[in-house]
């Protein structure tokens, strides 16, 4: 055998291995990109829950867009001030006030007061029930309580209770992807220091919704007439509250008819419903 | 000519469908056809990396390999071709072209290995050694195959995902049944010919 048989396929794959590494390491130097060690630091201060609730493909994502600057140093909803202090930290900026929020389900229509069209026995998720005649409650925007948004949840933070999904605000992160996942567009991200949100949702006439759901907003405007800083207002035959305006006084829940709006017993007060209220007033 | 081209385009497209007939590059058809979005960004890169690499791959074994008749080298050459290709690529987009490279860039190392890169280089030099047009063209329609694979199967996935699947097929099971029964349907392409 021919010693240059070995040689030379030795020297062509040789050759050719030599020819790219010595390419890729050239690329390594002309195409180097920089990368910024602060990036590194701010990963490591994310929860790293990789949630995207900052509008950012991830933890990762969003690190980038904050060190180039793109992105608030208090973007992260589930880090909230302490992160948002530490990522100032790193940038050498100041942080700013983080707004806490917290997602509220606008919808009290449960078991006791919704009208149910039919007995639904299919696939256990929300997605699918909509998919039959619209759900299945008689209320088009009322929660049809099969747990979609449970689900979605990573933190835990959602239960069906008596057939309407609760957000237990303690819990939640304010990551908003129960808020993407409701097939009816029933949750909203609400200031957390709110205590008062409408449990209704729905944009018919008093009339329709009289006939399917005892909690229903007919829209019959006493909490407007009853709020002293124009906070509440009908819109769409529900009343909505801007929480620009609202002081939390709690007046309009007192008023409705209907008991729709809901309040929130104060933090730190006994959990009696009144109690709250007057302290509010006074 | 004209309908040598069509014939490679339907037969790499879909008599030969890399994924669904060949079973090249089921890794990345399982691995990232979660979202039709990330399935297209998948398989624009297995396009880009899979042109270039024909190309590349088809002048070395013409004029490096047959020379010195070392034909039986072709496997670990092309290997060492596509990994070095891929690597600069990745460094070459990352400078010049930032946007290309947030869009394919978690991909380009994931082709690296990818079976289905090599197995079109292999083949061209098999099919194809004298006709680089053809070789080129063979490249980037296989990879076609592959990206009309993974984005049908992304798309089926999509669906998947609203519906109650028995608890013991949810994932990777019920993906893998899916793979199956559209590999039969594929199945059902081979024999025509033009």
């Amino acid at each position: 055998m021919d010693i240059t048989s070995i040689i030379i396929p030795v020297c062509v794959v040789g050759g050719t291995g030599l020819v790219f590494g010595l390419l890729l390491a050239f690329a390594a130097h002309v195409f180097a990109v920089k990368v910024d060690e602060r990036t590194e630091q701010i990963i490591a201060v994310l929860p790293g829950a990789n949630c995207g609730s900052c509008g950012y493909a991830g933890c990762a994502a969003y690190a980038d867009a904050v060190t180039s600057g793109e992105a608030p140093v208090n973007g992260c909803t589930v880090g909230k001030a302490p992160v948002a202090a530490k990522i100032a930290d790193i940038m050498g900026t100041e942080a700013g006030e983080v707004e806490e929020v917290v997602a509220r389900v606008m919808c009290g229509g449960d078991c006791a007061n919704a009208v149910y069209k039919y007995d639904y026995e299919g696939i256990d998720d929300c997605i699918a029930a909509s998919k039959f005649a619209g759900g299945l409650k008689r209320c088009a925007s009322g929660c049809l309580g099969l747990g979609h948004c449970v689900s979605e949840c990573q933190f835990g933070a959602i239960s069906i209770v008596d057939g309407v999904a609760v957000i237990d605000g303690d819990k939640c992160q304010a990551c908003g992807k129960c808020v993407k996942s409701c097939p009816k567009g029933l949750i909203q991200l609400v200031p957390k220091n709110q205590r008062h949100w409408v449990l209704c949702s729905n944009p018919e006439t008093g009339k329709f919704v009289n006939q399917y759901c005892k909690k229903g907003c007919i829209g019959c405007h006493l909490c407007e007439k009853a709020c002293n800083f124009d906070a509440i207002h009908v819109v769409n035959n529900h009343a909505i509250i801007d929480y620009d305006k609202c002081k939390n006084c709690g007046l309009c829940a007192k008023k409705c008819p209907r008991g729709v709006i809901h309040s929130e017993p104060r933090p730190g007060a006994k959990p009696v419903v009144e109690q709250p209220e007057e302290a509010a007033v006074s | 000519m004209a309908v040598q081209i069509i014939s490679i385009l339907l037969s790499a497209l879909l008599t030969e469908n890399f994924v669904m007939v060949k079973f090249y590059g089921i890794c990345p058809f399982l691995g990232v056809s979660k979202k039709i979005d990330t399935a297209v960004g998948m398989g624009m890169a297995v396009t880009f990396v899979m042109a270039l690499s024909s190309a590349i791959t088809w002048v070395a074994n013409k004029f490096l390999l047959i020379p010195f008749g070392l034909e039986y080298l072709q496997t670990i050459l092309f290997i060492l071709i596509i990994a070095g290709l891929v690597q600069f690529v990745e460094m070459f987009v990352k400078k010049s072209m930032p946007s290309l490279y947030n869009a394919l860039g978690i991909y380009l190392p994931l082709i690296t290995t990818n079976c289905a890169v090599l197995s079109a280089a292999l083949l061209n030099v098999q099919n194809y050694p004298d006709n680089f047009l053809f070789a080129l063209l063979y490249g980037i329609f296989a990879a076609l195959g592959f990206t009309l694979a993974i984005v049908l199967m992304a798309g089926i996935r999509e669906a998947m995902d609203e519906n109650a699947i028995p608890k013991a097929f949810r994932g990777f099971p019920i993906a893998l049944l899916t793979a199956g029964l559209m590999s039969i349907a594929f199945m059902g392409f081979s024999g025509f010919s033009i």
